[in-house]
């Protein structure tokens, strides 16, 4: 191809490339700044923003809520994730299409609706805004992207390895544990790290689930803005973004080398 | 038991648990807000059981209500509109490009992962009063006073369109990824033009991507309520903001069932369409 149209189409693509990217790139731009306020002309170079991040009691705690919190739920999506989905892959399920639509219902509901018929119905049950209903929440809607991640790869696993084991003796439960587990690993670390990064990223549901005075990272962040943006969030934003994108860099890395290993 | 009748059992024992989970933690509770919306709010806050119709004939008669709902379609169409021609030559370039496809994907992902929360609130570093944009205009010597470009629905839009274009690119990119280019060269050597030939032949081979992107930015930017409370004005409300309010700060929950109920009612109807006329597969693989 050439021409003054793919030109066009090129160029056209970059900007929106810059569309992209730019804003972000400010908000990691201005983390470093040496102003006390959180915007431009840049004034300095200066870590001081990660340190105050690093000493603000508010901020760390959130973090830990929201590692705890992205921890069990891509735990727990990721066991009911894979298990669902070796029956779909595997078994000739009567009905399987209703099946996979319905577990795939929770991203065609909209969150707010989600959220809020959960929220109202664990409410009836004396369910009270808790942690745990927080948990309920973010397994609930990250568990399609698990399912859908997990799915993708397990289709390209063999059968026949697993049927070659079993008829050299290998019990079901052998075959599971020492064939199937280690082959679908890479699929099962891409769906955990998938719900994490979901999980950690959510705020539509959790402003709706979340109890008064617990925060996670996002919803802290949405109550910083209420006043003005601060240099502060700037520095958390840049450490949102390398956390947010370094991990599932690194699951892409770590599936990769494991198929190069595998071999298969 | 027989080792047939074992076999049809494994899947089931797999799938009981995220069934359970979806049953019991979407399906039963979209029932019972259902039923929760013909309930009634009382003056002293305690909720009184019953059939009453007073929550839908407010839902469905007030103007309020009205008006915010046709504006909320309208800035999802808008948005989606907007990421349509933003993004499918975008999807176009990658698909077809010479060079590394894979990293250009993956550049377009890094942002798609990077928090929702971060990248709206990003804007404000760009339009705010002392913003880059401000700040820049205010250099060359354009204004002398900064100028309030935030907080009204075009930046609502703006933010919007930040979020969603990856969901349109990356759906666009599947189903142009998916056509056979053989058939774009057998049109030319046939001797239609390459505009020609990419009127005729890949754009309506490339509709469903189009259509599964943006259901997916309709669905996903009418059922927003964070991006107005950030990028918006007092003036800017949108449907789900409605809700919250109703749900966390009224505390009227009969009356936020019902008013979830008649957004999901609006935005299900949109899946419902899309499903009969394309299926679910197509939307299954762009998220995939």
């Amino acid at each position: 191809m050439g021409g003054l149209g793919w030109n066009l189409i090129r160029g056209w693509a970059i900007l929106v490339y810059i569309f992209m990217f730019l804003p972000v790139a400010v908000v990691v731009l201005l983390s470093f700044n040496a102003s006390q306020f959180g915007s431009f002309p840049m004034t300095g170079f200066s870590f001081r923003w990660f340190v105050e991040l690093a000493n603000n009691d508010a901020i760390l705690r959130a973090f830990r809520t929201s590692m705890i919190l992205g921890f069990l739920t891509a735990v727990i999506s990721t066991t009911l994730g894979v298990l669902a989905s070796l029956a779909l892959v595997r078994y000739r399920v009567p009905g399987a299409s209703l099946i996979s639509t319905l577990l795939i219902a929770p991203i065609l509901v909209p969150e707010v609706v989600l959220a809020v018929a959960l929220l109202l119905f664990l409410n009836f049950l004396s369910i009270n805004k808790s942690f745990a209903l927080l948990l309920a929440g973010h397994v609930i809607f990250t568990l399609p992207f698990v399912i859908l991640v997990v799915q993708a790869r397990l289709v390209s696993i063999k059968r026949d390895i697993e049927e070659a084991a079993m008829s050299l003796g290998a019990s079901p439960m052998q075959t599971f544990f020492q064939i199937t587990l280690p082959l679908m690993l890479p699929a099962v670390l891409a769906g955990g790290l998938f719900a994490f990064t979901i999980s950690f990223d959510d705020i539509t549901g959790t402003l709706f689930w979340k109890p008064g005075g617990v925060e996670t990272v996002p919803t802290q962040i949405f109550a910083m803005l209420r006043n003005s943006i601060s240099p502060e969030i700037n520095a958390l934003g840049t450490v949102m973004i390398v956390m947010t994108v370094g991990l599932p860099l690194l699951g892409v890395a770590i599936a990769r080398q494991m198929t190069r290993k595998g071999g298969i | 038991m027989s080792v047939e009748a074992r076999e049809a059992r494994q899947p089931w024992i797999l799938l009981s648990p995220a069934l359970i989970a979806v049953v019991l933690l979407l399906i039963v509770p979209l029932l019972f807000i259902v039923v929760y919306s013909f309930w009634l709010r009382t003056a002293t806050g305690a909720d009184q059981v019953g059939f009453f119709l007073d929550n839908w004939q407010e839902a469905l008669s007030d103007v309020f209500y009205r008006d915010i709902l046709f504006g909320t379609l309208r800035v999802a169409a808008i948005t989606t509109l907007v990421c349509g021609l933003m993004g499918y030559p975008a999807a176009f370039f990658i698909a077809r490009s010479r060079g590394n496809r894979a990293i250009l994907l993956l550049m377009l992902m890094l942002p798609f992962w990077i928090s929702y929360i971060i990248r709206t609130m990003s804007w404000i570093n760009i339009l705010g009063v002392s913003g880059a944009f401000n700040s820049f205009l205010m250099a060359v010597g354009v204004i002398d006073e900064p100028i309030q470009m935030l907080y009204n629905q075009t930046t609502v839009i703006l933010g919007l369109v930040h979020f969603l274009l990856p969901f349109m690119i990356l759906n666009i990119y599947v189903s142009l990824d998916g056509i056979d280019t053989n058939l774009e060269d057998a049109a030319n050597s046939l001797g239609a033009t390459r505009w020609q030939s990419f009127l005729q032949v890949t754009l309506p081979l490339s509709l469903p991507g189009l259509a599964a992107g943006g259901l997916l930015c309709f669905v996903l930017g009418a059922g927003t309520y964070i991006t107005p409370l950030v990028l918006g004005g007092p003036r800017d409300a949108m449907f789900a903001n409605l809700v919250f309010e109703a749900i966390i700060t009224q505390l009227n929950w009969p009356l936020g069932s019902a008013l979830s109920l008649m957004l999901l009612v609006v935005l299900g109807a949109l899946v419902l369409i899309y499903n009969r006329y394309l299926g679910m597969a197509q939307l299954m693989k762009g998220l995939g």
